[in-house]
């Protein structure tokens, strides 16, 4: 059992607009309905669930970009909802992120370098600019990227390099915990299997806690070691990989397994489960 | 600090859809070539009025008025455009008349980018109060009919050309404010602001580093047809004598002229018009193609 | 051995704008009447060209450069303009990728769907809402008069995606083109889909040409199935055969690459550099071979 690198308790996220100028009431939509979750040093945990979940509202409240509305999230013993962004900035070096879509999260107007360089100065990771390039040499080796990808823009490298630019982007602080919002969606199958073994190599070598955000199981099995599962701002069953995908406890989980399509053949699959499902007035 | 040990076993290619090739970084595009090319002639054109114009443009001779221009009957050598109704060199005045249009067209669109794009940032960036604030005045503003406006303030601060130029600032920067803090807000929603973030920038720093360099296309774009838009502005406001003194050429001051005696003698309408129009357009082709050449996404 | 009833015959393709680069290298395939055959690629292998080029629909910058499209006894490449709208939508229909751009924004489900049916079979407009409320029916809405009388953005992209099957199948064409259907949908609701698609295939007989980059759908759904590597076909047969003894080593890297949830540690093998290398000499030499018979 891990030690416990991140822990948030009964999170509540609500996005509420007053109605007009005397306030009669808010109209509100409640994305999360408290939800508790751990992870520990080195651990990756997957957290998975459809459209409507909360998953990716609950990665952005773990790092403190979004306010909950209740609950708390500690970071190595520090309370991160009650600090102001003063005080969050310090630890800003040890949460990191990697994103979904690489083409918007890498700035079109700057070179890979600047991006990968600049977070490196600012945290005084290195002396110097030459200092700081090396060592951005460094972590392009790592990643599986050319040098030369330097000098290079975003729009210049493919979906695959972009992603390996972002997870670049997130290790080349050192953080002790990285938050991965559905970053093989959208990926061929082959692209996406080199940026799995990369992520799991990596988080092995650095003793990196993982949050692992997917819509798609089969992908959280494949690297994480404990999941999450949520539905519409709940959590619905969480456990060690093996016990939840062999022996699903919630009737949720085992319809969302249920529903995944393997490349075998299975004539029954299609029929299988037609009454449990939901209705078609979804 | 320990370095980064290259152990990767991962293939450094990918099966992926190959890359575009690299663009040409500074691609020369032939709108900001020829654009910019007249414009900086024009500015040259403008410095250098005294040394370029062949006549001086004040100077009258009742005996010369209404001279056509060379390469047609009773046309004089040295006024290369023919004459006005006063004798004047067309051509020496269209010169000067340069510096009044473009002065107006730096200075007043200038102006007006930088106070409407400042505000536009703030109310873009800071959203909440700060953006209600601002957006409510630019809408309360935009409310006032402009053409009184102008009239209100050149009745206050008298006919000259910081009447023009306060003029266009006080009624366009609304225009830039707009534009930017839409172009803002935009940017302050994509995934490299948030990772810029979670690094641990600060805001203005976010502000300056990220947000504004992908704003700047559409500020330039903007610019440019402000400026031509001021370049027309001016025109108007000298047509209807509300400009600089009657002393000084400008273009609209010769259109006005000009159209009296259009049927006798065409070309002192002909001409300054067509340099209006030459401006314009250059300004327009200009900013068109800087916003091109300039944003990396478009350029591919 | 009866007549196939969509046989694509050694069609190939290039882009213009990429310096005359094949898109599609001499592609045959064949779907039989009641048959579903998936199209199954990654990015890029040409699979969605191969569906537009059936609808007629090639961007400009693609040109077809050989070979027929059969459609009952007709090319139909070779088909006038007027000729092809014919066809389209009474005998050949297109479930679309992407639910929420396929439908219009401003327009009611009720006059998007009658459309069709107003423009193919002259039905008077009740007749046509009638015969759609039918249809939706037929795909397991519950509400169809709430959903017709529905703007699009008020459905979700499940409903809007029956909306679009029942429209498909609405006027029961022959063959149902459904190019990634189930691609932007969640996965419990995407099996609903898939249920769906089959059931009403069965039903009326049509044949289904499926793409999809997904082998697990495909395996669900298709009786046969055509692998494309960059425009070339690598691998065709039965789905059963193709899952289980998969004769193409691109095929193989494929099958391996994808995770499993019941088996931990998949999905972590990309494909191998010499699978990649010997895919890429295959093509390089299919395409001297074709230029040399081209001049030749």
């Amino acid at each position: 059992m891990a030690e416990d690198l991140l822990v948030a308790n009964g999170l509540v996220v609500s996005y509420g607009q007053p109605r007009g100028l005397f306030a009669r009431g808010r109209s509100s939509a409640t994305v999360l309905h408290g939800v508790d979750i751990r992870v520990g040093k080195g651990e990756t945990v997957g957290i998975v669930g459809e459209s409507g979940s909360g998953k990716t509202t609950l990665g952005r409240a773990l790092l403190g970009l979004v306010k909950p509305t209740a609950g708390s999230v500690v970071f190595d013993g520090s309370d991160i909802t009650a600090l102001d962004e003063r005080a969050r900035r310090p630890l800003r070096r040890r949460m990191q992120m990697i994103f979904q879509d690489p083409m918007s999260s890498l700035n079109p107007r700057h070179t890979i370098g600047r991006i990968l360089i600049e977070p490196v100065l600012l945290h005084g990771l290195a002396e110097s600019h030459q200092a700081a390039r090396a060592l951005v040499y460094g972590v392009l080796d790592r990643v599986g990227l050319s040098r030369g990808t330097i000098d290079r823009y975003s729009y210049e490298l493919s979906g695959g390099q972009r992603q390996r630019v972002g997870i670049a982007r997130a290790v080349v602080l050192r953080p002790d915990f990285v938050l991965a919002d559905e970053i093989v969606s959208g990926l061929d199958v082959s692209t996406q299997a080199q940026v799995l073994r990369l992520l799991k190599e990596l988080t092995g070598e650095m003793h990196l806690a993982l949050a692992f955000i997917s819509h798609d199981l089969s992908v959280v099995r494949s690297i994480c070691q404990r999941v999450v599962v949520m539905r519409e701002g709940r959590v619905v069953e969480e456990g060690p990989c093996e016990g939840v995908f062999a022996a699903p406890a919630a009737a949720y989980t085992r319809m969302l397994i249920d529903a995944i399509p393997l490349p075998t053949i299975d004539p029954g699959w299609l029929t299988r489960g037609a009454s449990v499902e939901a209705t078609a007035t979804v | 600090m320990e370095h980064w040990s290259p152990t990767s076993t991962t293939a450094t290619t990918d099966t992926g859809p190959q890359p575009p090739s690299v663009a040409v970084r500074h691609a020369r595009d032939p709108k900001v070539v020829f654009a910019g090319g007249f414009i900086l002639l024009l500015i040259v054109v403008a410095i250098a009025a005294p040394l370029v114009a062949p006549q001086d443009p004040l100077a009258q001779n009742l005996l010369m008025a209404t001279v056509p221009p060379v390469g047609f009957t009773d046309a004089e050598p040295g006024f290369l455009l023919g004459t006005d109704g006063l004798g004047r060199d067309v051509l020496s005045r269209v010169i000067f008349g340069t510096r009044v249009s473009l002065t107006v067209a730096f200075v007043a669109a200038g102006l007006a980018c930088l106070i409407g794009s400042l505000l536009g940032l703030l109310a873009g960036y800071l959203g909440n109060l700060v953006d209600t604030l601002i957006s409510r005045l630019v809408d309360v503003w935009m409310a006032f009919p402009p053409v009184l406006l102008s009239i209100l303030l050149v009745a206050i601060l008298g006919t000259g050309l910081h009447s023009v130029i306060a003029a266009i600032v006080v009624i366009d920067w609304t225009r830039f404010c707009r534009v930017v803090r839409t172009e803002t807000r935009g940017q302050a929603q994509m995934d490299y602001v948030v990772a810029a973030r979670t690094i641990g920038f600060s805001r203005p720093a976010i502000l300056f580093r990220e947000i504004l360099p992908n704003v700047v296309p559409v500020l330039i774009a903007l610019l440019t047809l402000e400026m031509g838009i001021a370049v027309v502005v001016e025109a108007i406001l000298s047509f209807v004598g509300l400009s600089v003194s009657s002393d000084t050429p400008t273009w609209g001051g010769m259109i006005a002229e000009g159209r009296q005696i259009v049927h006798e003698a065409w070309w002192v309408l002909a001409v300054p018009l067509a340099a209006l129009f030459a401006t314009v357009v250059a300004f327009n082709q200009l900013g068109d193609g800087l916003a091109r050449s300039l944003d990396p996404v478009l350029r591919r | 051995m009866t007549m196939p009833r969509l046989s694509i015959e050694t069609l190939s393709a290039i882009s213009l704008r990429d310096g005359n680069r094949p898109i599609l290298r001499r592609v045959s395939l064949a779907v039989d009447t009641g048959e579903v055959h998936g199209l199954v690629g990654e990015s890029g292998a040409g699979k969605s060209t191969i569906a537009k080029a059936i609808l007629g629909i090639v961007p400009s910058q693609v040109k077809i450069t050989g070979g027929r499209i059969d459609f009952e006894g007709r090319d139909l490449l070779s088909l006038s303009a007027s000729e092809l709208r014919e066809i389209l939508g009474r005998d050949i229909a297109l479930i679309p990728q992407d639910p929420s751009t396929a439908l219009n924004p401003a327009r009611r489900i009720d006059a998007q769907m009658t459309d069709g049916l107003r423009l193919k079979r002259n039905l008077l407009a009740s007749e046509a809402r009638r015969r759609a409320r039918a249809l939706l029916e037929e795909v397991q809405i519950r509400d169809p008069d709430r959903v017709l009388s529905s703007y699009p953005h008020q459905l979700s992209g499940g409903m809007r995606q029956r909306v679009l099957i029942a429209a498909a199948f609405g006027l029961e064409p022959k063959l149902v083109i459904a190019d990634e259907p189930t691609t932007a949908l969640d996965v419990t609701v995407q099996k609903q889909i898939l249920r769906l698609i089959r059931s009403l295939q069965e039903r009326h007989g049509t044949s289904v040409l499926f793409v999809s980059h997904d082998l697990g759908v495909v395996a669900k759904i298709c009786d046969r199935v055509t692998v494309l590597y960059m425009g070339k076909v690598v691998e065709q047969g039965a789905t059963a055969d193709v899952l289980k003894s998969p004769r193409h080593a691109y095929t193989k890297a494929l099958l391996a690459a994808n995770p499993r949830y019941d088996r931990p540690d998949t999905g972590l093998e990309p494909t191998p550099p010499e699978v990649i290398a010997a895919l890429r000499a295959e093509i390089a030499a299919f395409d001297a071979s074709a230029m040399g018979s081209r001049d030749g």
